[in-house]
């Protein structure tokens, strides 16, 4: 699934490590959801959500809306 | 990769368990080599090296009910199967082959030796799959 995870956490001069830390999840999670490699959980991506301050669909791109 | 606390347990049970069924197997080979053993006794020192192995099984579902990064615990869950699915393919082939006498008896234990085989293909498919995630 697409997200804008990286430039959020750009945004925030925020590393892999440190979001990772903050999800309370490895960096290799964090690379994997940021490269589309895996899409999290309901429950991890509400965290995201609350972390960045944005609605779930802020960050991740609905399938069915991707061009 | 920093290892999760479960990562670390998991290696840990591992390491133990590996130990015990070194100890148990050497014991037993020693003792029905020395014929040391028989009757109700055989059985226990024949049966006592497979319960290290069980308990490595046990040790991965353990990892994976505390295993808390949904990710990895993925990943693990991913490697199993590719594992079972290896050795039981094996096994299945091997056993109609036996049946009609095209290949030798191998002790069944053996697909348990597969199945920890199995896990290092599944981490390979893993990375050729999902990347290295570094």
């Amino acid at each position: 699934m697409n997200n804008r995870l990286k430039v959020l956490r750009a945004e925030r001069n925020w590393s892999q490590g440190d979001l990772a830390d903050k999800l309370e999840v490895s960096r290799q999670s964090v690379n994997a959801i940021e490269t589309g490699r895996y899409d999290p959980s309901l429950p991890l991506a509400f965290k995201i959500a609350e972390l960045f301050e944005l609605a779930i669909e802020d960050i991740f791109v609905s399938p069915s809306k991707e061009a | 990769m920093i290892m999760s606390p479960a990562g670390w347990r998991y290696n840990k049970r591992v390491i133990i368990l590996s130990l015990i069924y070194s100890a148990f197997l050497i014991g037993a080979v020693y003792g029905f080599k020395h014929h040391l053993v028989s009757g109700v006794l055989a059985w226990i020192v024949a049966i006592l090296p497979a319960l290290p192995i069980i308990g490595i099984f046990a040790a991965i579902g353990l990892y994976l009910v505390e295993e808390q990064d949904e990710y990895v615990r993925m990943l693990m869950v991913r490697q199993t199967l590719w594992a079972s699915g290896f050795s039981l393919s094996i096994a299945t082939v091997w056993g109609f082959l036996e049946s009609f006498e095209l290949v030798s008896h191998v002790e069944v234990y053996w697909v348990s030796v597969l199945w920890f085989g199995g896990l290092g293909l599944g981490n390979f498919a893993n990375r050729l799959t999902m990347g290295r995630g570094r």
